[in-house]
Formats: C-alpha cells, sequence, structure tokens
C-alpha cells in the first residue's frame, strides 16, 4: 500500500507549492492514475515518490517502508519509467538492459531469461542487438519500460509512458502493463490521455495547482458529475478550460 | 563488485562506439606531441640547421666588422646578408622581412686601434716604459656605438641571446686589440709571442647524474614528459561531457532511482579512463622510441626507467580523471563542461611548468605551481627521465596526485549526494 500524508513540494526560487498537501492511499495491486493539466504537479507528485527530489514537507509510505529510513530496500521494491527516454543511444537495447539490470544486481542466466521474456513480450526480440539510435520512437518508449520492470517491482511508477508513440505501441505497452498489473504489480501513471486512463485505471485523481481535486473510479466520477458522459469531460469540468501555459 | 564490473564494461562499450572521440582521445596527443618535439628541437640543439638570416651594414670595412661577421658565420645560426644603408636595413626590419639587423659605425677598427694604443701608452708610460702622452696632444675619441635593429614582434629571449652574442664577440676583439697593443710596444718582433690570448677559463656543461649514464638532456627527453602530461589532463573533457550527455539523455535519472551508488557509478568511468590513460602514455612512449628519431629528432631513452615512468603515469591519469569527474558532476552542459575544462588544463599547464619552467616564473607564481597537479606529475616524470630517480623519488609526487584524486572524487560524491538528497 502507498499512503501519503500531507505531502507537499516547494522548488526552491518560486512563491507556490508544485504538490501541495496530498493525501492519498493507494491499495496493492491497483493501477492508480494520476491525471491533470501541464504544470498541475504530476512528475513532481511522482518524483517525490521515487525518490528523486525531496518532499518540502509531509511524508509518504511503500509497502509500510518509510523513504527516510529505507531508501535502498525502497528503490529495490520500486520501477520508475521516466517521460525521457532514459536510455544510452550507442549501446543495443540489449546491452542497455543488462546494465540496468545489473544495477539491480541481476545477473547470469536470470538477468538473460528476464530480458528475454519482457522483449518477446514488447515485440523487439528481432532488434536485440540493434543500437538504440536506430530504433523508432515507439520501440524506444517500449526499451525504457523494460528497462524498468526488469526486476520485478511491486510497485511501477510511469510518467506519461505512452506520449508520442503510434497506436500499436501504445496498445502493446498497455497490455503489458496489465498482464504485470494481473501478476501484482501495482501500478501508477500519469497521462494526457484519459481516454486511456478511464479504460486503463481501476481509479484515478484529478490533480491541479498541485492540489488534489477528486480521487475515484473512473465510472464514479462520471457518474457524480451531471451532463458529463467520459473522463475527459470530468477533467474539464473539474480543471477548466483555461490554458495552462507556463515556463 | 558486480556492478561496479558492469559499470565498466558499459562504460567501455559507450567508449569504443564513439570512434570520434577514440581518434581524438588517441591520435590529437600524438600529434601535440610530435609537432612541439619538432618545433622545440632548435632550442635544445647544440648546432641548429636552420640559421636566422641577418641584415648587416658594415660602414666600417676594417679589421672588427670582419671579425663579427666571422664571429656570426661561425655560430652556425645566422646567414649574413649585406646591406648598403642604415635605413634601408631599419625599414627591411621594421616590415618584418628580417628579424635582426647589425649596424657597424664607419672607423671602428681604426678608432678602437687608436683607442687601445692611446690605453696602452698611458699604461706603460706610468711604468717608465714609453714617454708620456700630453693629455692635450690626446686625440679625442667618441664613443662608438654597434646598433642592432630588431623586428618589434622578436621575442624578448631572442634579444637577449643575440645581444649578449654579439657583445661577448665585441668584448674579445677589444681583448685581443689590447693584447696587440702590448705585443707592438713590448717587442719587435712579431713572431715573439709575449700573450697567450687563449681563453683561460672555459666552460664544460656536465649534466648531475647518479649513475654513469650520460642522458643529455634533449628536445625528446623534455617534451615528452611535459606533453604527455598534457594530453593526459586533456582527458577531462571527454570524461565531463560523457557525464553531462548521461545527463542529458536522462540515463543519470535512471540511475538515480536504481539501487547503485553514484561512487559504483564514477568507479565504472575511473577505470575505463585510467586505461585510457595509460595507452595514451603508452603510445606516446612509442612515438618517443621510435616514431621521433625517424623524423629526425632525438631518441626517447626510457631504458630500465618503465616500470616507474608507468607508476607516475598512473598517478597522473588518477589525478586527471579526478578533475574530470568532478567537473562532469558540476556542469549542467557540454558548453560548460568542455571550454572549463580546457580552460582548466592550459592554466594548471601553464603553472606547473608544461611551458615556461617554473624557476623563470614570478616569486608569487613560483608558489602557486605547488598547487598545480601538473606541476607534481612533470616533476615526477623528470625524476625518473632525467635524474634517474626510483620510487622514493617519486613518493612524494605521485602521493599528492593520489590525493588530488581522492580530494576531486570526495568532492564530486558529496556534491552529488547533497544536491539529489532526498
Amino acid at each position: 500500500m502507498i499512503q501519503l500524508h500531507q505531502l507537499s513540494k516547494k522548488y526552491r526560487g518560486t512563491d507556490f507549492y508544485s504538490v501541495s498537501k496530498v493525501d492519498l492511499a493507494i491499495d496493492d495491486g491497483e493501477i492508480f492514475g494520476l491525471l491533470g493539466p501541464n504544470g498541475a504537479g504530476k512528475t513532481t507528485l511522482i518524483s517525490m515518490l521515487s525518490s528523486l527530489i525531496k518532499p518540502t514537507s509531509g511524508s509518504f509510505t511503500i509497502n509500510g517502508l518509510n523513504y527516510k529510513e529505507h531508501k535502498n530496500q525502497l528503490k529495490k521494491l520500486i520501477g520508475i519509467v521516466p517521460q525521457e527516454y532514459a536510455l544510452y543511444h550507442t549501446l543495443t537495447a540489449f546491452e542497455n538492459l543488462r546494465y540496468f539490470g545489473s544495477t539491480y544486481g541481476l545477473k547470469g542466466a536470470r538477468l538473460k531469461e528476464n530480458i528475454d521474456e519482457h522483449m518477446e513480450n514488447l515485440g523487439l526480440s528481432d532488434f536485440a542487438n540493434k543500437k538504440i539510435e536506430s530504433f523508432s520512437g515507439g520501440m524506444k518508449r517500449r526499451i525504457n519500460l523494460i528497462a524498468s520492470i526488469l526486476h520485478e517491482p511491486k510497485v511501477l511508477f510511469l510518467d506519461e509512458p505512452t506520449v508520442g508513440v503510434d497506436v500499436q505501441s501504445k496498445n502493446a505497452i498497455i497490455k503489458r502493463l496489465k498482464q504485470l498489473n494481473e501478476i501484482g504489480t501495482t501500478i501508477i501513471y500519469t497521462s494526457h490521455h484519459l481516454n486511456e486512463a478511464e479504460n486503463f485505471c481501476t481509479r484515478v485523481a484529478i490533480i491541479d495547482r498541485g492540489q488534489l481535486i477528486c480521487k475515484g473510479k473512473p465510472k464514479e466520477l462520471i457518474e457524480q458529475n451531471t451532463n458529463t458522459t467520459n473522463l475527459e469531460e470530468v477533467f474539464l469540468v473539474k480543471t477548466g478550460t483555461e490554458l495552462r501555459d507556463h515556463v | 563488485m558486480y556492478k561496479l564490473l558492469a559499470s565498466t564494461y558499459k562504460e567501455f562499450l559507450l567508449l569504443i562506439r564513439d570512434f570520434g572521440g577514440l581518434a581524438i582521445l588517441f591520435i590529437m596527443p600524438l600529434l601535440l606531441l610530435i609537432t612541439i618535439t619538432l618545433i622545440q628541437d632548435n632550442t635544445f640543439k647544440t648546432i641548429t640547421e636552420t640559421k636566422i638570416p641577418v641584415l648587416l651594414v658594415d660602414n666600417d670595412k676594417g679589421k672588427v666588422s670582419k671579425s663579427i661577421r666571422n664571429g656570426l658565420t661561425k655560430t652556425n645560426s645566422f646567414e649574413i646578408i649585406n646591406e648598403e644603408t642604415e635605413n634601408g636595413a631599419k625599414e627591411l626590419v621594421f616590415k618584418g622581412k628580417y628579424q635582426l639587423a647589425i649596424v657597424i659605425p664607419t672607423n671602428l677598427s681604426n678608432d678602437l686601434e687608436k683607442k687601445v694604443n692611446e690605453n696602452v701608452e698611458g699604461i706603460l708610460s706610468k711604468f717608465g716604459l714609453d714617454e708620456a702622452i700630453d693629455p692635450v696632444l690626446k686625440n679625442v675619441i667618441a664613443q662608438k656605438e654597434v646598433r642592432l635593429y630588431f623586428d618589434p614582434a622578436t621575442q624578448m629571449s631572442f634579444k637577449s641571446s643575440v645581444k649578449n652574442g654579439i657583445d661577448k664577440m665585441i668584448s674579445q676583439i677589444e681583448i685581443q686589440s689590447i693584447y696587440e697593443a702590448f705585443q707592438q710596444q713590448l717587442t719587435e718582433d712579431e713572431s715573439e709571442a709575449i700573450f697567450d690570448t687563449e681563453s683561460f677559463i672555459t666552460f664544460k656543461e656536465v649534466n648531475q647524474n647518479n649513475t654513469s649514464e650520460d642522458i643529455l638532456p634533449n628536445s625528446t627527453q623534455h617534451n615528452v614528459p611535459a606533453w604527455t602530461l598534457f594530453a593526459i589532463f586533456f582527458i577531462n573533457i571527454p570524461l565531463s561531457i560523457n557525464m553531462v550527455k548521461e545527463k542529458n539523455q536522462g540515463t543519470f535519472v535512471r540511475l538515480r532511482t536504481n539501487p547503485i551508488s553514484y561512487s559504483t557509478v564514477l568507479g565504472g568511468k575511473t577505470l575505463v579512463y585510467l586505461c585510457v590513460c595509460i595507452v595514451q602514455f603508452a603510445l606516446m612512449l612509442f612515438v618517443g622510441v621510435y616514431l621521433l628519431p625517424i623524423l629526425g629528432l632525438p631518441k626517447l631513452e626510457i631504458s630500465n626507467k618503465l616500470p616507474m615512468l608507468f607508476v607516475v603515469a598512473f598517478f597522473a591519469g588518477l589525478a586527471a580523471i579526478g578533475l574530470g569527474l568532478l567537473l562532469g558532476t558540476i556542469a549542467k552542459t557540454q558548453e560548460q563542461s568542455a571550454p572549463l575544462g580546457a580552460t582548466l588544463v592550459v592554466i594548471l599547464a601553464a603553472l606547473g611548468g608544461v611551458w615556461v619552467p617554473v624557476f623563470v616564473m614570478p616569486k608569487f607564481m613560483q608558489l602557486l605551481s605547488n598547487i598545480s597537479p601538473m606541476n607534481w606529475g612533470l616533476n615526477a616524470f623528470y625524476d625518473v627521465f632525467l635524474r634517474n630517480g626510483g620510487f622514493r623519488e617519486i613518493v612524494l609526487e605521485i602521493t599528492l596526485l593520489f590525493l588530488f584524486f581522492a580530494l576531486t572524487t570526495i568532492i564530486s560524491i558529496v556534491y552529488y549526494e547533497r544536491k539529489n538528497a532526498v
């Protein structure tokens, strides 16, 4: 279970909170969507939960482990799929995965089996020995995902894992995530694709200007808001139609 | 240990996949070494093959001007070109066509002879060997001036050496004239040698050495260690760029979320780049021993010194890598790391005595040179190359180099941990 208590983040040099006093509980085995417009605080929230940035105040636990005291244990427990392709472009797909797998202590036959299995499932077996720089955006996204799940994490954070990819790649990624969820992986992901989130997530939370606006099952949120027929309409009702350009 | 090996292998793969970077790492230092050694070779040669053209305006056309001309020719450093007028010579030098013009004044030989004779007669009269000259009858001989015109772009060191050389030549001519005047006054017989005019005091260059081997400090012995060290320190640039690239690619972010320590990541980089330094050094030695002699340069003498030389290269490489790790940790972009790394190497090289020997620097800069790792490295190399030093002689320098590596690496780790503290 992931438990957030009054979790807040204010970046140095800014006069506002990017994430403000968020209380949230995510159960084991959930697929939880963090939705919000640009600059809402989704990435900041995921970055705090994945130990990339330090909360200004508040706290959180993952499977009962506090991030301050059990940093290394938490790192083994979670997997993070960053928004950017965090891969070495001049190495092959296999070389990248072998290295990232080894950072979790995976080695030998087990590491190779894990790599082969995920490459197979995501349709990349034929490209194992090709350099990442020759891959399309969709292929890179899939390798980016594999690099984060080789160690079979209990909790997987994904920051917009399907952005900028074709429908086929998106379908393959969502399918694989569902398979992982079926074997017990808790998934927390951010996305701007509300249709995808509506179909994929067991629960979602809408965040705007660092604050949690609402949370619940997609179907329930649609029912609670009159004159809305899908999650996108709920989103616009909750966050407004004002453009969120920011620098 | 397994994670360190995995990181090292990853760094190795990244390095060998970058062909351009590899070429720069290995070929550029060799080109640098060969070019600098070829340029500086003449400075170290006693007999040079390159002659500097010099304009000579001979208004004297006597014994003295002939001696100056012969003296300049004998040095084998100058090619004498006659010029009729002082103004013509001046113009050609100021236009930069020639670096130097020597103008010998009119009647220099006659006036010198008169002056010397007058002085000798004066001295002999004091001893009662000659009649005293009436001061009223004494000729007033004006002081003579040999003028030297230098191209404004001429370096100070060249000016000084030419001035000293000509000054020495004129002094010798004066002394010779004095001896001749005495000879003429004291004996009628020209064949009778009253004075031994050969120089009584001569110089012999002896190189202090603790072995029977006589290793001449030639251009190769000086340049190979200095420029090898310079090249080794340049490794901080590709290394820091490699780290900045990782930040920009996002792989560093991934590594921060993985259970691998920053010191392990840096350890992998250190091992691979240290190997690069050692290979670079071996290539430099190869060039010094086998290629430079083909180019007509002196051979690098490394007999019985190889183990000590590699010890110095190892620690110099560590120091250079420490600097690269620090730069790579602090810099956010390649535009920051590359110029900063290059400038630092140039400053450290200048301070370390790679270009100008430390002893000719101002006192304050001499003090500053003590904090340059290149100075420690260069001293260690000179200890081994030129003074036949063993481990005991280099232990201080290699300890300092190691401490520099340890300090820069610790600062990198502390900076990284603090910046990314969660």
